[in-house]
């Protein structure tokens, strides 16, 4: 054929570097099409990178990549050879979406792709049967099996027929039934599409004994390339294992040796762990199944299993960290209880991730866990110093833990779990991602622990080899222990030539709905749809539609995005009130006459005003203002009875409380018009008008609001509040999320642009956003009792105008955000503070100075708030708020485009 | 002793954890020092530069004389009108007030006949609308009265009315905008912190890892407490020195110290809430949904943005169970109004008491809310 002849991908001098570390230095490699070609190495050698670089997801740094005769840092190659290659990066399910169904993830993909109703159907139904995943295809992705996830990855990567298939990692953590069934689909597949080249990084080297051809890597370098049997006779050695090893450069090698586990002398005294029938519920599911075993003190006891078989569960119900829903689990005879800090003492506990302070620096790090296990001060530094020279940190003291290597990274997780020599240890997977020489190093210090010091030592491992190691161990699978004992005997029990095939025979025999064998289907013909166009209405159809199930099925995010604006409605329209009412006054009266109690009982009777007991002195009035008893003293002078009767002015002094500018603004225009008004009354009382009336009437009309109540002014007001706050904040959460969660790599490799990606996030969110205004148009009127006055489909679509605008608000602040949590704060308060304070909420815009006059024109806020109480309160139509809705129009636009512009296409 | 120890080293962890987030750390210091100025200088809670229209068909000098009285930064330059746009120009928000003088205004005035000038003021504009129009009709009647008394005999008023304001006798609103802006922050930043760090705790499964280590969820929590607490208040304590006393030039009445430990104690409260509200969540997502339900009330009905006593009394007297309510009120009784201990001392014990209700909700939660972590 003529395409195997060529080749696939030619990388030339190509090097990536992160931040100060180099992860690909100077590789140069040509692979054919129609091959199956592995990169092996552990893990943090560079293939990860490598392969994202070869898919078009990372920017490339320096050298040259080419896939099918093209350049990949050319964005319009890049974009037209998208839709032939197939990306699975590392990590379980990590392109997938963990609350879709099996079919809607596939079904998500061929959107993405392009492919139209009739086509996606079709597609869909012969990969799942020839995957097996059909009898699942309703049930989400989240909710899938470690094996059973990277089956539905492959029908994701392969919905478009792809001529390069890129896996990174995809057996890693899988329990070896399944990845035994997925390396049988590969083979399959590549017998119907013979043309297709498939690139697979892997740290088994196991299972790349099956592949084509080899490119061993270490440290970002290729160490050896050849066939599987060219790499063993170069080396001499009798497994890939060890011929990789012999590949390593001469200093790293230098430090390995065989690993012997010597065996165990021990007694039976009170075993260190006892777990009888430990039952752990979430709900409905169960994730721990009435397991029970007994560790005896000194041994080494395994448990093996895929990711998510209930290992770390079971591990957290004996550190007391997860309450068992049934079963009984003991510690030294104690039972497992969770204030009892003594036990505590006894064991180290060492989780799955690294979970030590990254910012910390290793020494800090040590010290930080001896000090708070209490070690005497004067004992800390010898045992700090003893550790150090135990676990060979000495070169790395003063690092921050986060920049050092993984394997580094794992000895002072280790290290950090012994300082206070414990004599049990419970490791969840302390050597997954490390690589074979840094695991055999780790054995080794694990092993002194167990057979010098009689350390209990309980791991979880989904290595095989190190299983072999153990004194006992447990195959675990789907929350249940299915066997235990000890590894040779496991294997002779089951006739098997090795311990994998041993747990492979023990998972058919307990197999149930998983093992649906694959049907023998024929895969769909290499007829590849491969449109691409500049804006493609179905992929942004595609990227709103997954958008709108993730948020349907998200109960907790789809409340609080409509009934939260409702709460807030509520408490800001009954709190929020700018009527100055209820004030707080007291009288210092020295006269005491009639006239004076008259002049006081014009404010007393006044709605605004409440009277407080009457002042006795000076004193006592500024010690009242102090503590804010009352914002109101009237001083009425000596004589004021005698002076107003004998025409002489009396001088009647007023202070108001100014600690809150408008209150106190508000106080004294109150008393200006009571005074005036008994100025009035006076005048028409006396029998000679001496008293002259303006000589001119000032009319006020308040207009739109006669009764002038405050909250006909704040409702339209606090709806366009609210509509910026929450919408922002989801549409930022949105797309940051996927960020976070990884599967933002599907923007990177396949033909989604950023426009289609980013307006398809937010569309879902306008929708919500247009509910979350009905809801709350409908509380105004109906609990609120401010009815819309004006055109409702005015306000409607200012409305929708608006939410389209902060959403986009979202999307922008989400280019520039890395973490939800960074997205979040700039969010929330960059949408605060111009809203609350600028966009004329309070103030019109047009009172604003500097700054935040600028702030307020350029916020859509100030815009919708005119037309929110123009249409509410003000009568006014469509003509009326044309310019405000034009302007309105504008910021959604401008807003997507500047975001797509500031959004990357590929990772940096 | 021993509570003690583990929480210093564990206040310490977390001091550094801080400082090594560089985005937080800017966070921090731009609400205290850029975001006050901002909000002090930009925000004019009296009156300010109001836009007035004014349909003069006079054309009388008394009229020009009306007109020209009305100047910033209290009023914007006035535009004269015609009275067929008077009603539009209000509608779409262009002037909060529009004045109209009729025709043969001044004649009427000089012969005594008590002519009626017209005042359309946009009463959808509460703050502004209100005080404004006060200042309108002073302005207005002084003018009228000036002009009058020029060309008559002097008359005068039976009762003389002087009105002076405490604690900010001209009413700037930066003096008050200002100090409740650092509180807003206060309360922000506390909440935010300490919520933000349980759940990064959680995801990154250190939290775990330190319940597996003989240390209580008191300690834990306390330590965070400690240190969150510490660096706000520094920083609380800057910005009253250096922005509001310096650069913004506002007095502070009281005692600055008597603040920082009233600011110390909500901190405590305020803390515990927000960890609170970090056992609730499930993730981060959520605990920011949770931090809007929750502060932007806290901030709009403390107090310190309208006054108490307007609000209904429901709201009012659920308000009181907000350790922020306490804050807003002894904050403004220490800083503008000079009071001292004897005064605020119940706003301080509300305060404890609140925060260690939450403490408690807090810390019967912790353990049980590491299992919540989903993503």
């Amino acid at each position: 054929m003529e395409a195997v002849s060529s080749l696939a991908v030619q990388l030339d001098h190509v090097g990536h570097r992160y931040a100060d570390a180099s992860a690909v230095d100077d590789v140069s490699l040509d692979i054919p099409a129609g091959r199956m070609m592995g990169i092996i190495g552990p893990d943090g050698v560079g293939k990860s990178t490598l392969l994202s670089l070869v898919a078009g997801a990372r920017m490339i740094q320096s050298g040259r990549v080419s896939v099918f005769g093209g350049d990949m840092s050319d964005v319009r190659f890049r974009d037209g050879v998208a839709p032939r290659i197939a990306y699975m990066p590392q990590g379980l399910g990590k392109n997938l979406y963990a609350s879709l169904s099996v079919r809607e993830n596939v079904d998500f993909f061929g959107r993405l792709f392009g492919q139209g109703n009739s086509e996606r159907r079709r597609r869909i139904a012969e990969l799942l049967d020839s995957t097996g995943l059909a009898p699942f295809a309703g049930r989400a992705a989240g909710k899938l099996s470690g094996g059973m996830k990277q089956k539905l990855g492959l029908c994701c990567a392969l919905i478009h027929d792809p001529d390069l298939l890129i896996l990174d990692e995809p057996t890693t953590g899988v329990d070896p039934l399944s990845r035994r069934q997925f390396w049988e689909l590969i083979a399959r597949l590549r017998e119907r599409r013979p043309e297709m080249t498939v690139v697979v990084a892997t740290a088994y080297m196991e299972e790349a004994q099956r592949f084509d051809w080899l490119a061993a890597m270490d440290a970002g370098r290729l160490l050896a390339t050849g066939t599987p049997a060219e790499l063993l006779a170069q080396t001499g050695a009798t497994d890939l294992d060890n011929a990789f090893i012999q590949l390593l450069p001469e200093e790293k090698r230098s430090k390995h040796h065989k690993l012997i586990v010597p065996t165990r002398h021990g007694g039976a005294d009170v075993p260190a762990i006892e777990a009888e029938g430990l039952t752990c519920r979430f709900g409905r599911f169960t994730a721990v199944d009435q397991v029970s075993f007994r560790i005896e003190r000194g041994e080494i006891f395994g448990f093996l299993g895929s990711n998510g078989c209930g290992k770390t569960t079971t591990m957290k119900m004996l550190t007391g960290l997860l309450p068992a829903s049934e079963g009984e689990a003991r510690l030294f005879g104690h039972v497992v209880d969770p204030q009892d800090m003594a036990t505590r003492r006894r064991v180290g506990y060492m989780s799955q991730a690294f979970s030590l302070y990254g910012e910390l620096t290793v020494r800090q790090n040590l010290e930080l866990h001896a000090r708070l296990f209490h070690l005497p001060a004067e004992r800390i530094q010898q045992r700090l110093a003893d550790l150090v020279l135990t676990f060979d940190l000495a070169s790395y003291l003063d690092e921050p833990s986060a920049n050092l290597p993984l394997g580094i990274r794992q000895r002072l997780s280790l290290a950090v779990a012994v300082v206070h020599q414990p004599e049990m240890l419970i490791l969840d997977e302390p050597t997954s991602g490390v690589d074979p020489i840094a695991r055999d190093g780790f054995w080794e210090l694990l092993i002194k622990l167990s057979r010098e010091q009689g350390v209990t030592i309980f791991i979880s491992t989904h290595f095989m080899n190190e299983g072999e190691r153990c004194d006992r161990i447990a195959l675990m699978h789907a929350g249940k222990v299915l066997a235990s004992d000890t590894p040779r005997q496991l294997q002779q029990a089951r006739r098997a030539t090795s311990l994998e095939e041993a747990f492979i025979d023990v998972l058919q025999e307990a197999a149930g709905e998983e093992m649906v064998p694959p049907t023998a289907s024929a895969l769909p013909p290499a007829k590849a749809i491969r449109r691409r166009g500049q804006l493609q209405l179905r992929r942004l159809g595609g990227i709103a539609w997954r958008e709108s199930l993730e948020l349907l099925r998200d109960p907790v995010r789809l409340v609080f995005a409509l009934l939260g604006s409702a709460l807030l409605m509520l408490i800001m329209g009954y709190g929020l009130t700018l009527d100055v009412e209820d004030l707080r006054f007291a009288v210092l009266d020295y006269d005491h006459s009639p006239q004076s109690r008259d002049y006081v009982q014009s404010l007393s009777g006044s709605r605004y005003f409440l009277e407080e007991p009457p002042l006795r002195d000076a004193e006592d009035m500024e010690q009242r203002m102090r503590s804010g008893e009352i914002a109101l003293a009237l001083e009425i002078p000596p004589g004021f009875g005698r002076d107003l009767k004998r025409g002489h002015v009396p001088e009647v002094g007023v202070w108001a409380d100014g600690s809150m500018p408008f209150r106190g603004e508000t106080a004294g225009g109150y008393v200006q018009g009571m005074h005036y008004q008994y100025l009035l009354g006076l005048s028409r009382r006396s029998p000679n008008p001496a008293v002259p009336t303006g000589a001119a009437d000032l009319e006020v009309r308040y207009r739109y609001n006669q009764a002038y109540q405050s909250l006909y002014a704040m409702v339209p007001a606090v709806i366009p509040l609210l509509l910026v706050f929450i919408p922002a904040i989801l549409t930022a959460l949105a797309v940051v999320r996927e960020k976070e969660l990884g599967s933002i790599i599907n923007l990177y490799v396949t033909p989604v642009t950023r426009l289609e990606f980013l307006v398809g996030k937010q569309l879902p969110y306008i929708g919500v956003s247009m509910v979350s205004f009905l809801v709350l148009t409908t509380l105004s009127i109906w609990l609120f009792r401010v009815p819309v006055k004006g055109d409702f489909w005015v306000l409607a679509l200012g409305a929708f105008l608006y939410v389209s605008a902060t959403t986009a608000l979202g999307l922008l602040v989400s280019t520039f955000t890395r973490t939800q949590i960074a997205a979040l704060a700039t969010a929330a308060i960059g949408t605060l503070l111009p809203t609350v304070q600028f966009s004329g909420l309070i103030d019109p815009v047009a009172s604003l100075e500097g700054v935040g006059r600028w702030i307020g024109q350029c916020f859509p806020t100030s815009y919708f708030l005119v037309v929110s109480r123009g249409v509410f309160t003000k009568d006014l139509g469509l003509d009326a708020l044309a310019g405000q809705l034009a302007v309105l129009a504008l910021f959604a636009p401008i807003l997507v485009i500047v975001s797509a512009a500031l959004l990357h296409k590929q990772e940096r | 002793m021993r509570h003690l120890s583990n929480i210093i080293r564990l206040g310490g962890k977390e001091l550094r954890s801080l400082w090594s987030d560089k985005v937080l750390l800017v966070l921090v210091i731009w609400v205290f020092t850029g975001g006050i100025y901002v909000a002090a200088t930009a925000t004019a809670t009296d009156i300010r530069n109001a836009p007035i229209g004014i349909v003069d068909e006079d054309h009388s000098p008394l009229s020009e004389r009306i007109a020209s009285a009305f100047y910033p930064p209290y009023f914007l330059p006035p535009v004269s009108i015609q009275l067929a746009d008077a009603d539009r120009l209000l509608d779409i928000g262009q002037f909060t007030f529009v004045l109209h003088i009729p025709a043969r205004f001044e004649r009427n005035v000089l012969a005594g006949k008590q002519p009626v000038a017209q005042l359309n003021v946009d009463a959808t504009r509460m703050t502004q609308a209100f005080i404004g129009t006060n200042y309108v009709r002073n302005i207005f009647t002084g003018e009228i009265d000036t002009f009058v008394e020029s060309r008559r005999a002097e008359t005068s008023t039976p009762i003389e009315l002087k009105l002076r304001y405490r604690f900010n006798p001209n009413l700037e609103s930066h003096w008050f905008g200002s100090v409740m802006e650092i509180i807003n922050n206060i309360n922000l930043l506390a909440i935010i912190l300490a919520g933000a760090a349980i759940i990064r705790e959680r995801e990154h499964g250190t939290l775990e890892h330190l319940l597996v280590m003989p240390l209580t969820p008191f300690e834990i929590m306390s330590a965070k407490v400690l240190a969150n607490g510490l660096v706000i208040i520094a920083a609380a304590w800057f910005s009253i020195e250096v922005m509001i006393q310096g650069v913004l030039g506002v007095p502070v009445e009281g005692s600055v110290s008597l603040f920082l430990l009233g600011a110390t104690l909500y901190l405590f409260s305020a803390t515990a809430i927000g960890i609170f509200l970090g056992t609730l969540a499930r993730s981060m997502p959520q605990l920011g949904l949770l931090m809007i339900l929750v502060i932007l009330p806290l901030q709009m009905l403390s107090g310190g943005i309208t006054p108490r006593e307007s609000m209904p009394s429901l709201v009012q007297d659920i308000m009181l169970a907000a350790p922020t309510t306490h804050f807003v009120s002894l904050a403004q009784g220490i800083l503008y109004r000079g009071a001292g201990l004897d005064v605020v001392w119940p706003q301080f014990l509300a305060i404890i008491g609140i925060g260690v209700v939450f403490f408690l909700f807090a810390l019967a939660r912790f353990r049980r809310s590491i299992t919540l972590t989903s993503l």
